[in-house]
This record gives structure tokens, C-alpha cells and sequence, in this order.
């Protein structure tokens, strides 16, 4: 333990936790973790998937009981068993999932969570409070917004003023970054250092080392349920993260970069003049050009919620195409349905798989079966064979380098678990053409490393690739090829070697790019 | 289905059945408690009412076979609603389908009624099937376009289907002596009756239908697929598995097994077809598959203590001057029983 801070004024931590442990069936999360919050720090606690970091902040927020250890609030012992008591003492946490209502504003979801709300709430009041403290933070949302019609960059500042205004002095934040796009993400970081200038504290879960080492004060890492390290931003360097959560030296794959020779046969994907309607929420697509060939990846910047979810379900066939055609390996597939682009060799990594990739009550093992019911029916479909599923996917984990549990349900999966097994059932089966929305969303470092090698590997392999992402520099590193969505229309399709990161930047934002739709 | 998970749930269903059978027994007990007070208040000496109901039903094999009789149309009313069920899909309209399913199936016994009877049944319940699909395939086709929820329309479709069937029998069908039912059908047109009482062969075909069933859901490839659908159709439909068609293809299967039930009555325990035959067969094939959880070995039980409760509504009405309508009250206790049943019959239910 490092004891104080670097010049903090206060020299006792606002929040200590002794010897915490927490053990669930099969798993010790959290095996005797002690820790120190000063006031005005930004403590971050990293770790890869299942370290024991969400189990952690969720024993201190009275979500989970611990089965030992002491926690003391300024110094003095003290017990949090039910988020309400959290808040009472001071704590707040914002989930990995936002918690926001939809269909109610901004204001009334913010009346609703405080503790002493009249029978008449005031409702201009509260929105005054709210502009206020989103001035001086720097989180501007429009009260009197529904929230169902917020970004979700906007959902998150709303939470947290949601939270802010019920004057905590400790938040959690479990992996906010993961839903924000790169500029929000930038600007997320000055909100926190404000909140800390202001003598807040703040436990940041993250497992992405370039956050680290950008905000926190000190860096406590997991692993397996245990501190594998603690050190302070000053003494802190990527390699030695690293090593400390994975106990080892990764090494990074070269990615073997194509020469853009053109292949032979015709295009993996080509769409033309692809449009669509967009109902609801959904980004309307407008004449959409794109050919993926064998062989490439073609990277999609964008900042979610331009078109990248309407693109991949166009293509899949869950969109129709209202005009233009899409043609898949050389043949015309405008209106066929998605079984039968699934069964041309069409896989997809669709952007949040609890609800678009897998059923939560089927198990592991038939939720790897579930894209491939026709591979596996026996006697004309009155049986399945599971033995051969079961063959499949241990080849599946093996090739990725990690295990699941083949019988248990996959809603009991943790995010990046499932993360992990929607990729490696999309990756098997040798596809021909691969979407892939966010491929290493919720993906611990090495998770993401062995995906998009695997990635690779399929390219290599002559598979053509959509990866879609916000990640720069994901899209920098992997793809050959990177087209820019904003507002449903591509304004922007370079090879990547020429690109320049800036210009993709500001395409992705659209800011200067004036569109004249021609009337 | 791979079923290694459930190795060791042999030991511990018999510690739930254990840990629950006193509370269910607390409840058996209410319920006979206030059926009791409202036997006293109607006049009637409670412990001799009992003692009829289950010595005519459950005591003697004449009583035994009644109830299989009354149970016959209530497994196949209940496999119409599981089904589509397990899609997530809810099928009110099993009364209309049943009479749709009796209607077409008349038609057949009236106009074909010379063919002997192993070439007219197997067409006799073709048509019942069919009849019951076609009914079932409008709310189904709706849905599946998106237009409609299949279960406004499915129980807006439940009382047309009786004024079709009220049309042909009093435009065209009855016979010369009634208005309101055909002549009575031809033995050729009559399901088989089994060892000499009035069951029919409808009991067979429903209990065979739920084993079916049951191996669907469990091994085939259709049983994953509907469970996928149903647990979370987005998923399944962009995992490639063809939602429509099944949405579709499921109600008009639902709508055929009520449509059955329908034929199985007229043809086998009626014999004719009374313009108002069924009273409201096709709502408490609802009410027993929502009981049972949609599992099949459940609609069975469910089925058989439902037709228990039916059978002796009919002897309470003879015997203690009773109207018919009191057993309603007693099914409805029986309902507020199961409702507070106990979590580990719930596994199979709604997730």
C-alpha cells in the first residue's frame, strides 16, 4: 500500500477497504483486497476481464455482500448494505449499463433518483440546479430532453449530473469510456479532472491502459481476484502495466500487411447505391457505395449512431434495401433473407450481444449452434448433434486461447465473456465475409489482441472484413482499406496507408463537412 | 437438448418437492375450506358434497373415464396456446379455431358421410386441421407483417368463429327435426370409443400430440430454434433463423391442434354439431397451459384436476341443486392456488 497521496491536502482517505474477499460458486472474485481513496484522486483499478474489478466496487457500493473485510468511511467503520445506504454516505456509482428511464426527460429521471423528492416536485428548480453544475463541469445537457432522444455520450453526462447533484464524495465509474466516442472520451477526462479539482474522489474501472495513464493518480491492477500492483501515474509505464495484470510480456502479432494487389474472383460485398428507411430511432442509410474484397479489411470510422448498426444489418438483410443492390461473392442478394446471407458465408459480430448475437437462457453450447442449426441437424432435423457442436467450439476456444464453460446459460456470462464467445462462434465456420461492429468492446487487452488476430487470420485466409469501429487507432493498425460514416452516407473512402487520422477526424464529426443534398 | 446440467436435479427436486408439499397442502386445504362456506351458505352439508364429487369421479372407473372424457379437448386446446408460447407468441383464439376446426370437419362427415370410416376420419381431421390453421393464420400472418399483436386478434377473432359455424347449421345443415344442430352423424363420421366407455380416440391423439411436442422442444433442431426465438427474437433473427416463417407456421400449428380438439368433439363425443357446442373449452385450454408453464407433462396434470373440477360441477348441479355456475368459483380458487405455487414448478414458465 503507498501510503497518502501526492500533495493532497487531506491525508485521510475518504473511502478504506481492508482485506475485502468475495467469493461466488467456483470463483474467489475478490481474494482480500485492500485499498485507500484520497479525496481529489482519480484511483484507477484496472484488470482484464473477470480480475474481479466490477465485483469489487459492487461489494462497496452495497450491491454484493462481502464475506470479509472491514470498509471504513473517513476513517470510521462502517457498513453499506444496500446502494441507498451508499448514497446516504456519500457514494455514487455509475453502472456499465446506463440506468436512465427513456421515456421520461432528463429532469425527471434526475427527481426521481433523489432521496427527499416532495409530493409536488419543482421540476424548474431541479433544472436550474442542473444547468448550473453542468456549467461548471462542463457536462451541458438539455434538462427538458427526453432521454431517449440523447446520444449516448449525452445519456452519460445526465447520469453523472444525476449523481453530481446529490453531492457525492466518491464516484464510481465502471468502464464509462466504453460507450463514448473518441472525442467525448477526451472530453469526459476533463469533466473528471474537474470533479477532482474540486476535491471529489473517484474510483475509475477501466481495462484500457492508454485511460490509465492518461487520468488516474494511481493505478491499483487486479488479477485473478487479487492486487497484483499498485503505483502512481509518475512511476507508471505501459510495459509495466502489462506485465502486472497478465503476469507476462504480451507480444503483438505483426499484422501482415497486404499488398493491394487485386484479387481475383468477384468482390465479397458490393453494394450500390444502397439506401434505406430508417424507422424509429434508426439512422437512414443514403446511397451507400462500398466493395469489400477478399482478402481486406475495410475499416468504418464513424461515431455510433452515423449509420454503422443500419450498414451491418443491410448487409446482413435484417434492413431492407429500399434502393440500389447489394451483390455477395459475385451474386445479387438485394432481397434475400438473413438465413440465407448467413449460409453464403456471411457471419456478424453485431455491436452489443446480449441483445442482437445471443439468448440469455439457452446455454453456451446452443447459443454456438443457434447460427448453425441446418450444419448441425441430424435425421432431417429431429436431432442435433452436440457432440459435434462441442468439437466445434473447443477448436473455437482453442484457436482464441481462452475457455467458457460450455453448459452454463449465457446470460450468467460476464460482458467480455460474452463478448468472447459471440467471436469466436462468428470466427468459426471459415466465413467469406466477416461484420464485425465493435469487435473488442468490453474485451480485456488480451481478449482483444487474440480477436483481432484471429481477425487477421481469417483476412489472410481470404475473407473479406467489415470492421466497424470508433477506434482510431484499431482502424489505423488493422484495415486496409477505411471508409467514414456521418449522418447515413459514406463522405469518405481512402486507402488506409494514405489517410491521414485528422482528416478522418473530422469527417467522422462532420464539422466542416458541408453535404449539399442536391434537390 | 444436452441435459448433463440436470444430472444432479434428481436429488434436489425431491428436497423442493419436500420443502413445498406442506404449503401445497395448506392450500388444497383453503380451497376445500371456502368452497366448504359457500356449500354451507347454498344450504348443502359440505362433507357430503365432497364425498360425492370424488367418489364419482375418482371413485369408480365409470367416474375415472368421465373425466378422461372431459379432459380429451382440454390437453389439445392447452398444447394450442403452449405452442406458440414457446415463440413468445400468445394464442387466445383456441375457441375460435375449435369451432372452425368442428365446422369444416362437419362438412366433411355430412358430405362424405358414406366413405367408411378409415377413409372419412384421417379426411375428418385433416379438415378440422385445417380449418383451425386457416383461422389461426390470419392473426398469424398479421403479426408477422407487424400490423397487429396476435393476441388482440386472435381474441377478436373468437366470436366470429361461431357465427360462421351458427350460419351453416342453421342455413344449411340442421336437420329436419332441429334449427339449431345437424342430423346426427353418420357411425362412419364417429372417432372410435375405447374399452366401451365414452372415451374417445381424441384422448390418444392429444396425449400423443404432447409427447410430440415435448420431443420437439427437447432434441430436434426446430425445438432449439423456437427456444432461441423465443427467449430473444432479435438475436435469433439475425443469427439467420427464419422468424416470420415461424411466427407464421407456429399459429397456424396452434390453430390446427385447436382445430382437432374442435373435430375430436363433434366426431367423437357430440356426434353432431350444435350450433353452440363448445362452452368456452377453448379458454380453459388457455387457463390449463398457462397453469402448467406450457411444460406437456404439466397440461396433463393440469388437465386431468381441471376436468376433475368440470366433471363434478355437472354432479353438483344434479345431486345438491347446485347451479352450474358455483364451480366456477371453485376453479377460480383453485387458480389463486397454483397462481401462489411455489418457485421451482416455475423453471419451465415465462423467463
Amino acid at each position: 500500500m503507498i501510503p497518502g497521496g501526492e500533495g493532497t491536502a487531506s491525508p485521510r482517505p475518504v473511502l478504506s477497504v481492508r482485506a475485502f474477499t468475495k467469493r461466488f460458486p467456483g470463483v474467489l472474485a475478490n481474494d482480500s483486497i485492500s485499498l485507500d481513496v484520497m479525496p481529489g484522486e482519480v484511483h484507477a483499478l484496472l484488470g482484464e476481464n473477470g480480475a474481479g474489478k466490477s465485483t469489487l466496487v459492487k461489494c462497496i457500493y452495497g450491491f454484493y455482500r462481502r464475506d470479509a473485510g472491514e470498509l471504513l468511511i473517513d476513517g470510521v467503520p462502517t457498513e453499506i448494505r444496500s446502494p441507498q445506504e451508499a448514497r446516504s454516505q456519500g457514494i455514487g456509482m455509475v453502472f456499465q449499463t446506463l440506468t436512465l428511464i427513456p421515456a421520461l426527460s432528463v429532469v425527471e429521471n434526475v427527481a426521481l433518483f433523489l432521496a427527499d423528492l416532495p409530493a409536488l416536485p419543482n421540476l424548474e428548480e431541479i433544472a436550474a440546479e442542473l444547468e448550473s453544475l453542468g456549467d461548471r463541469y462542463n457536462l451541458k445537457v438539455d434538462p427538458w430532453a427526453q432521454v431517449r432522444d440523447l446520444s449516448i455520450g449525452q445519456q452519460q453526462k445526465a447520469e453523472l449530473l444525476k449523481l453530481l447533484l446529490s453531492r457525492p464524495r466518491l464516484l464510481i465509474l465502471d468502464e464509462p469510456t466504453r460507450v463514448l466516442a473518441p472525442q467525448e472520451i477526451e472530453g469526459f477526462f476533463r469533466v473528471l479532472e474537474r470533479l477532482v479539482d474540486d476535491g471529489l474522489a473517484v474510483i475509475l474501472i477501466t481495462h484500457k491502459l492508454n485511460e490509465v495513464l492518461e487520468c488516474a493518480d494511481r493505478i491499483m491492477v487486479l488479477r485473478q481476484g487479487r492486487v497484483a500492483g499498485e503505483v502512481a501515474r509518475a512511476d507508471a509505464t505501459e510495459t509495466g502495466l502489462v506485465r502486472l495484470m497478465f503476469d507476462r510480456d504480451l507480444t503483438r502479432s505483426p499484422v501482415s500487411r497486404h499488398a493491394t494487389e487485386e484479387p481475383d474472383g468477384p468482390p465479397a460485398l458490393e453494394l450500390q447505391q444502397a439506401c434505406s428507411r430508417g424507422e424509429g430511432a434508426e439512422t437512414s442509410l443514403e446511397r451507400i457505395d462500398l466493395i469489400v474484397r477478399p482478402g481486406e479489411i475495410v475499416g468504418v470510422a464513424g461515431v455510433s449512431g452515423n449509420g454503422q448498426r443500419e450498414l451491418g444489418d443491410l448487409i446482413l438483410g435484417g434492413v431492407t434495401c429500399t434502393k440500389g443492390t447489394k451483390r455477395l461473392f459475385g451474386r445479387d442478394f438485394t432481397r434475400h433473407s438473413i438465413g440465407d446471407v448467413r449460409r453464403a458465408g456471411v457471419s456478424y459480430i453485431p455491436e452489443n450481444p446480449l441483445v442482437m448475437a445471443i439468448t440469455p437462457y439457452l446455454t453456451v453450447l446452443q447459443n454456438m449452434a443457434i447460427t448453425q442449426t441446418r450444419r448441425y441437424a441430424r435425421r432431417g432435423g429431429l436431432s442435433i448433434d452436440w457432440q459435434a457442436v462441442e468439437s466445434d467450439t473447443e477448436l473455437a476456444w482453442q484457436r482464441l486461447g481462452f475457455q467458457i464453460a460450455p453448459y452454463l446459460p449465457a446470460g450468467s456470462l460476464s460482458g467480455g465473456n460474452l463478448q468472447r464467445m459471440v467471436v469466436a462462434r462468428e470466427l468459426s465456420h471459415d466465413p467469406r465475409l466477416i461484420i464485425a461492429s465493435y469487435l473488442t468492446r468490453g474485451l480485456d487487452v488480451q481478449s482483444a489482441h487474440a480477436a483481432r488476430a484471429a481477425l487477421v487470420q481469417a483476412r489472410d485466409q481470404g475473407a473479406g472484413i467489415l470492421l466497424i469501429s470508433e477506434d482510431l487507432e484499431e482502424l489505423f493498425e488493422y484495415s486496409d482499406r477505411m471508409v467514414v460514416m456521418h449522418a447515413g452516407r459514406i463522405v469518405g473512402d481512402f486507402k488506409t496507408a494514405e489517410a491521414d487520422i485528422y482528416e478522418v477526424g473530422r469527417l467522422m464529426t462532420g464539422s466542416e463537412f458541408a453535404y449539399v443534398e442536391p434537390s | 437438448m444436452s441435459n448433463r446440467p440436470s444430472q444432479r436435479g434428481a436429488a434436489s427436486l425431491w428436497a423442493g418437492l419436500a420443502r413445498v408439499a406442506p404449503r401445497y397442502g395448506a392450500m388444497i386445504l383453503l380451497v376445500f375450506v371456502l368452497f366448504g362456506l359457500i356449500l354451507l351458505i347454498s344450504g348443502n352439508d359440505p362433507i357430503h358434497s365432497y364425498r360425492d364429487i370424488f367418489v364419482s369421479t375418482l371413485g369408480s372407473t365409470y367416474g375415472l373415464s368421465e373425466v378422461a372424457v372431459a379432459m380429451t379437448p382440454l390437453l389439445l386446446t392447452a398444447l394450442a396456446v403452449a405452442l406458440p408460447s414457446r415463440i413468445g407468441l400468445i394464442n387466445v383464439g383456441g375457441e375460435g379455431q375449435l369451432y372452425m376446426g368442428a365446422c369444416l370437419a362437419t362438412w366433411g362427415a355430412l358430405t362424405f358421410g358414406a366413405l367408411p370410416g378409415w377413409l372419412l376420419l384421417p379426411i375428418m381431421v385433416l379438415l378440422g386441421m385445417i380449418g383451425g390453421a386457416a383461422w389461426a393464420w390470419i392473426p398469424g400472418e398479421l403479426r408477422a407483417r407487424g400490423i397487429v399483436s396476435e393476441t388482440i386478434s386472435t381474441l377478436l377473432l373468437n366470436p366470429v368463429a361461431p357465427m360462421i359455424v351458427a350460419f351453416f347449421v342453421f342455413g344449411y345443415w340442421h336437420s329436419p327435426m332441429d334449427t339449431n344442430k345437424t342430423s346426427i352423424f353418420s357411425s362412419s363420421a364417429r372417432l372410435p370409443t375405447l374399452f366401451g366407455t365414452r372415451i374417445s380416440l381424441g384422448l390418444i391423439l392429444g396425449l400423443g400430440l404432447l409427447a410430440v411436442f415435448w420431443f420437439v422442444m427437447r432434441s430436434t433442431r426446430w425445438g432449439l430454434e423456437m427456444r432461441a426465438i423465443g427467449w430473444n427474437h432479435q438475436a435469433a433473427t439475425l443469427n439467420g433463423i427464419p422468424t416470420r416463417r415461424y411466427v407464421v407456421g407456429v399459429m397456424c400449428l396452434a390453430g390446427a391442434v385447436a382445430g382437432l380438439a374442435g373435430m375430436a368433439l363433434v366426431s367423437g363425443y357430440y356426434g353432431v354439431l350444435l350450433a353452440n357446442f363448445s362452452r368456452g373449452i377453448g379458454f380453459m385450454g388457455f387457463l390449463v397451459s398457462w397453469l402448467a408453464g406450457g411444460s406437456p407433462l404439466g397440461i396433463v396434470v393440469t388437465s386431468f384436476v381441471v376436468a376433475i373440477i368440470l366433471t363434478s360441477g355437472n354432479l353438483l348441479q344434479l345431486t345438491r341443486d347446485l347451479p352450474y355456475s358455483s364451480i366456477n368459483i371453485l376453479l377460480a380458487m383453485t387458480l389463486f392456488v397454483v397462481l401462489a405455487r411455489p418457485s421451482f414448478t416455475r423453471k419451465r414458465g415465462a423467463p
